[in-house]
């Protein structure tokens, strides 16, 4: 499989480590007969790059959040039992709480290292979500979810979203004031849904908001059933990116047919080993530092009370954020109550996110034809309309997690919380627009300086005064590498119109849905800069090596001038 | 592989200069680099030791009440140790593999994520066999019938879900009675007019709430308590009575100025009590739906729909305020039925 270097390498008989091993390889293939699968994936090749990394926190986040969360269930009791607090938190003293509340109290206070591991099950899951949505965001912006990763993909949309479950159910279980008054507001969402919301609610809760069952369930839900269901399709990302090989960005060397890293054995597996006790002790020091979920300092849960600037966690703060700034529309017909005001931000907002994000790679290749595997990433520059889209949803992510907290924004810069949600309500819809504008205008200026490099060379910062007295600075052509990484991408296709009328000048069949895609395909690469041909290079080349009549000699290993002044040679 | 031949086939402007030379690091030419790498790698790790010794130590020998630049002292020790000793641990181990470790680049040759053609017909020539002899194309009725059969499977699942919780019931009646008296909500204190300033604002209760039964035991505790909390929580205020603009039939409904509403926002149920006095303003602090007190509890702001309920209001014989009868708008979060119970409530009264 993997074509090795030149090392030679001792025959395994002959090692230490050969007499050693020999013996429990030999025994445990004779068993499983793993050889030909360890055959082929021991020293499995891995490329490299800094953004690969974030799927890799999201992965050590969850191992760490298995880990700290079995030691939690030690203490944790999930009733909602009322019991009188007696214990070393003195303010609370003599209150009535639930059992669930009472034992997070007495992890925080009482358990020894109970506190810190707390903090670390919370900072492990904003930072599970956190990564697992930058991860998208790079796979999305390069393109990485192409065939044939879009199972890949649907799976990671699948773990995003039960990762955000996951962690509602989570914060909710610990029954302080603030995950409280969280489930009261789930409970107004369900209730929302048309004709079926108060069986839900009531079936959910055991009866009536808060019952007596709705932590035990979710407890279930939290440590067994979601857990599950996560480490199942963990499982099933990771083998298919063993199957499907890494995407590699190209390079010299790197193409759409190969892969150019590190093999697993030995340094892929340090390297990413050696990453989970970076995540772990990176997630322990914020443990130590910076104090999350204060659930003591909240207060048992009341109906009666909450407190002002309640919000939920980060991940949540986009469907909060869409509730407050919907209109209040509610209307009744067949004699029925039904809350859009709670219902389409509600549900309708993540649900439009998640189904958007799934059907993203079809809808894209529909538009494009583009039947082909893709294993090289591709520069968000380079598909600007992609890239444009991706910004404008983050926007109006960001516009309705922004409103999540329009009263904190409110009191923090004295302004008035009304036009702030005025401001949001419009802005929700026009930023993503502008945004888009901005973002393909940006890229295609990006597409424009690259190929400004390929042609007219880079500033070496070298001037030359000629003999009329005008000033000019030379421009040396980038080392052949370079341009070769730069326009190792895909040409823009050719855009012909599909015929309107078959061989016999019968209206073509699917005119219509013909003609919808042709115009989404000119906009999707609609003013997109295609690299340069082989001509424009040639033509480039001639005219670098030829400044102003007299030939440029700089060297071969001319690399530029540093600030100072001092030619750069590598 | 015909995909990938077709992409070669363009017009590729800058040939593939292919894999660059291997860069050598100090490590692989200068030995003594090697062994101060080497014994750099090891230190982490032995710190790491110690610090995981030292999480032990303040297990032992750090009290819970005991701090540290004003953190708990035991969580920061504990967190300190833990964290550093992780990260030292990870640290020296991606170094080993970054500095140490063999660095040379290999190339894999990639396939196509499909099968063989051969493989994918003998897959679909299995799949007939399989369908054939099973005789489902021939056999409609066991197919069907075998349908029916795994449908119906649906019936017990549902079913066994449905001791869940009990059937919805309406949201029409709060524990608020006539001549209940309005009290304090965390002493249980009742409320004279007197104790009310102009522009103040108490949370209140039902006197229910605080009373026992003849065995000495509270009326409503635990969950009860909870739910009846949850629909019968009030706020009281006071204003100007020139300023409030009571609807009609509502003109006899506070007290000089002294209104009760309830406490539950009608949009997803929380709380709400940020009281703005000068415009006689309510705002919800979860959704800031904003309700006027002085317009009979309408919405003037926010995704709240229907106006906040009001609790009629009256004083006993004592001077203490009482509510004159339950609210007479369903206090709640929207639900569906919403329309149907206050439809029934009116009719009542």
């Amino acid at each position: 499989m993997s074509t090795s270097t030149d090392t030679e390498y001792t025959p395994i008989e002959n090692t230490p480590a050969g007499r050693k091993l020999g013996g429990p390889v030999g025994w445990l293939d004779d068993r499983l007969g793993l050889a030909g699968a360890a055959k082929k994936n021991l020293r499995k090749v891995f490329p490299e790059h800094w953004s690969f990394m974030l799927g890799e926190i999201a992965l050590w986040s969850f191992v760490v959040l298995l880990i700290s969360g079995v030691f939690l269930t030690l203490w944790f009791q999930p009733s909602m039992s009322e019991v009188e607090y007696h214990g070393p938190y003195t303010p609370l003293n003599g209150l009535e709480m639930s059992q669930a509340y009472q034992s997070t109290l007495k992890i925080s206070f009482e358990i020894r290292g109970g506190l810190l591991i707390r903090q670390v099950h919370h900072w492990a899951a904003a930072l599970f979500v956190a990564a697992m949505l930058a991860h998208m965001l790079r796979v999305f912006f390069t393109g990485a979810y192409r065939k044939p990763r879009e199972i890949n993909w649907l799976i990671g949309v699948g773990l995003l979203s039960m990762g955000m479950v996951e962690g509602f159910a989570g914060y909710s279980l610990p029954d302080d004031l603030l995950s409280g008054t969280g489930l009261r507001f789930v409970d107004g969402l369900i209730r929302s849904i048309p004709i079926v919301g108060s069986y839900i609610e009531f079936f959910l809760f055991g009866g009536e908001f808060p019952g007596n069952e709705i932590i035990p369930r979710l407890y279930m839900a939290h440590i067994l059933l979601l857990p599950a269901l996560l480490l199942g399709l963990i499982g099933a990302h990771m083998l298919l990116l063993v199957y499907h090989k890494h995407t590699q960005w190209p390079g010299p060397g790197r193409t759409n047919d190969n892969v150019v890293g590190y093999p697993m054995l030995p340094v892929y597996a340090a390297k990413a080993g050696g990453f989970f006790f970076v995540v772990f002790g990176f997630t322990a020091l914020m443990g130590a530092f910076l104090q999350i979920n204060p659930v003591w300092a909240y207060g048992p849960y009341n109906p009666s009370e909450v407190t002002a600037g309640s919000q939920p966690d980060w991940y949540m703060g986009f469907s909060e954020g869409l509730v407050r700034i919907m209109p209040n529309w509610e209307s009744t017909f067949f004699g029925l109550t039904w809350s859009w005001n709670v219902f389409i931000p509600g549900v309708g907002g993540l649900g439009l996110i998640f189904t958007s994000l799934a059907l993203w790679p079809f809808i894209e290749r529909w538009i494009t034809g583009d039947q082909r595997e893709h294993h090289l990433l591709e520069r968000p520059r380079n598909a600007p309309t992609r890239t444009a889209l991706g910004v404008a949803a983050m926007t109006a992510y960001g516009v309705g997690w922004a409103a999540g907290g329009n009263d904190i924004i409110a009191t923090k810069f004295h302004s008035d919380i009304f036009t702030i949600t005025w401001i949001f309500r419009f802005g929700f819809f026009i930023f993503p627009v502008i945004a888009f504008i901005v973002t393909r205008r940006i890229c295609i200026g990006l597409q424009r300086a690259d190929a400004n490099r390929i042609l007219h060379g880079y500033e070496t910062g070298v001037l030359e005064r000629s003999p009329e007295g005008g000033y000019s600075e030379r421009h040396a052509p980038l080392p052949v590498t370079t341009q070769y990484t730069l326009t190792a991408h895909d040409r823009l296709p050719a855009l012909e119109a599909p015929p309107e009328t078959d061989a016999n000048g019968v209206a073509a069949p699917g005119g219509r849905k013909a003609k919808l895609r042709q115009r989404l395909r000119e906009f999707y690469f609609a003013n997109a800069l295609d690299k340069p041909t082989t001509h424009d290079v040639e033509h480039a080349l001639e005219h670098l090596g030829d400044h102003d009549g007299h030939p440029v000699e700089l060297g071969d290993d001319f690399q530029g001038v540093s600030e100072a002044g001092i030619p750069r040679v590598h | 592989m015909s995909d990938l031949e077709v992409r070669s086939g363009h017009d590729e402007p800058i040939p593939n200069p292919g894999l660059q030379e291997h860069q050598y690091r100090p490590q692989d030419v200068d030995p003594k680099q090697a062994r101060r790498t080497e014994r750099q790698i090891s230190a982490m790790f032995l710190v790491a030791a110690v610090l995981f010794v030292g999480f032990c130590a303040v297990y032992v020998f750090v009290d819970a009440d005991e701090t540290f630049l004003g953190w708990s002292a035991q969580n920061f020790g504990f967190g300190f140790t833990l964290g550093g000793a992780l990260l030292l641990i990870g640290i020296g181990i991606i170094q080993w593999a970054k500095k140490l470790m063999g660095d040379h680049e290999i190339v894999e040759m990639r396939h196509s994520a499909a099968s063989s053609a051969e493989d994918r017909t003998a897959v679909l020539a299995d799949i007939n066999a399989g369908l054939d002899e099973s005789g489902i194309g021939r056999r409609p009725m066991i197919v069907r019938s075998l349908g029916v059969a795994l449908g119906a499977l649906g019936l017990p699942a549902l079913f066994v879900l449905r001791d869940m919780g009990p059937l919805p019931y309406g949201h029409r009646n709060t524990v608020w009675k006539k001549g209940m008296r309005v009290v304090v909500d965390v002493t249980g204190e009742p409320i004279k007019p007197s104790d009310l300033r102009v522009g103040d604002l108490v949370n209140a209760e039902p006197a229910a709430f605080f009373e026992t039964d003849d065995e000495g035991k509270p009326l409503f505790h635990g969950t009860e308590l909870l739910q009846a909390k949850s629909k019968a929580a009030v706020i009281v205020v006071r204003m100007r009575p020139e300023s409030i603009r009571p609807a009609k039939g509502r003109e006899n409904w506070g007290i000089d100025g002294i209104l009760a509403y309830s406490k539950i926002c009608t949009h997803v149920g929380c709380p709400i009590s940020l009281w703005e006095q000068q415009t006689h303003h309510l705002l919800c602090p979860c959704h800031q739906s904003t309700f006027d007190l002085a317009d009979n509890g309408k919405v003037v702001f926010g995704p709240a729909h229907r106006p906040l309920p009001q609790l009629p209001l009256a004083l006993d014989s004592e001077g203490y305020l009482i509510a004159t009868r339950d609210f007479p708008e369903i206090v709640a979060p929207s639900y569906p039925r919403l329309a149907h119970d206050q439809k029934k409530l009116d009719e009542q009264a």
